[in-house]
């Protein structure tokens, strides 16, 4: 049994927040490694791909949560066709590879949350950011993780309390993210107007329970 | 008494017409919440539309559900949201007008085939596949003379069905 890790609420910025009343940004730190994943990890990950069917990929954009993600991503100008959500992607990553394929534990634990409960995780070095999270619009001339690539005015961030961490869709600051010496993670999950809060909080708690039977 | 009864003209305070003045500005900045929640709300309820459609069109191939990104994620201003709002309900309108166009092909497919399965004399050679009727699979009604040549000169015909789609590699 792994003791359930404290789950934390970020902040939003004033002016998201009125645009978007439901969007929320919940973040848990954990005291984690990746690494190569077990094989009880990999296993998981082939009963997993068992159950993503074509039909299954088809129907998924009028699954609850799938959508409301997809509805967001239109929302805030991304094409959901083009720029998938993560559950998306992953789904037709396993349709294209014949499988979910393993490549680390903490990637593995993302995937495994994200097919499980349809809510994209991201994964970041806590003791490499502050120690309040929330999403907040972009500044003029900011960079990724500080000195990482411009971003443009106006983009909606993951970030602490001095620089963006990560773009909503995905892309994480490569100086902030996990990297194979990271002792400490913070894993964040994104909810939107539509996900019921438990979802997000299992998405965290699965990621949590899997880094933990690995490490 | 001429004085009294002397028409005076009025006079005119600014002979050109009143000087214009500046147009006044707002007290304050107008609210545009209410006008983005409803494109908000437009925008989701179209999106659902198109999954839909995107679900009642599959296994059907050639539709397209795409609407350009706009460059996010980003907060979009009033008119770009106003403009995502417009592309998404001509995709929609686009997308079920095909959609509606393909079953009514298909609904004529579905009767021609039974025309076929009765007479099939009258419909010689015709061939109708599972695509034809928005099926998916490898299966086609082909109407063939029977034995040939011999089926051909009696006017003998019938319509063959295809066993499915073939093989991705050879019997074992």
């Amino acid at each position: 049994m792994v003791p359930e890790p404290e789950l934390e609420l970020g902040w939003v910025d004033r002016e998201l927040s009125e645009e978007f009343p439901d969007l929320a940004l919940w973040t848990i730190r954990i005291r984690a490694r990746s690494g190569r994943s077990p094989a009880r990890v990999r296993e998981r990950l082939g009963v997993l791909s068992n159950r993503i069917t074509g039909g299954h990929v088809i129907h998924m954009r009028q699954d609850p949560v799938p959508w409301a993600y997809r509805v967001f991503w239109r929302q805030i100008g991304l094409d959901p066709d083009t720029t998938r959500t993560p559950v998306e992607q992953i789904a037709l990553d396993r349709l294209q590879w014949g499988g979910l394929r393993s490549r680390n534990l903490l990637d593995d634990a993302i995937t495994i949350a994200t097919v499980e409960t349809g809510v994209p995780v991201l994964a970041l070095d806590a003791d490499l950011v502050g120690s309040q999270l929330g999403l907040r619009l972009t500044g003029q001339n900011e960079l990724l993780g500080g000195s990482g690539r411009p971003l443009s005015a106006r983009q909606i961030v993951v970030a602490d309390e001095d620089r963006c961490l990560a773009v909503l869709s995905g892309e994480v600051a490569e100086e902030r993210g996990v990297t194979p010496s990271t002792t400490n993670m913070a894993i964040g999950a994104i909810q939107v107007k539509g996900v019921p809060r438990i979802s997000v909080e299992e998405a965290l708690w699965t990621v949590a329970e899997t880094l933990s039977v690995g490490g | 008494m001429p004085e009294t009864l002397e028409r005076r003209r009025p006079i005119a305070p600014y002979p050109q017409g009143p000087p214009a003045l500046p147009p006044l500005a707002p007290p304050t900045a107008p609210d545009e919440r209410p006008a983005r929640r409803t494109l908000l709300d437009q925008i989701e309820h179209l999106e659902r539309e198109l999954s839909s459609l995107f679900i009642s069109t599959w296994p059907r191939k050639g539709f397209e559900f795409s609407v350009a990104s706009r460059g996010g994620p980003r907060l979009l201003p009033l008119a770009e949201l106003e403009l995502l709002r417009d592309d998404l309900a001509t995709r929609v309108d686009d997308a079920r007008r095909s959609l509606s166009d393909r079953t009514y092909l298909e609904e004529k497919h579905r009767c021609r085939i039974e025309e076929m399965l009765l007479e099939p004399e009258k419909h010689k050679w015709v061939r109708i596949g599972n695509d034809d009727i928005g099926e998916p699979g490898c299966k086609h009604w082909h109407v063939r003379p029977r034995w040939g040549v011999l089926g051909m000169l009696m006017n003998w015909w019938r319509v063959k069905i295809s066993s499915g789609c073939p093989l991705a590699q050879g019997r074992a």
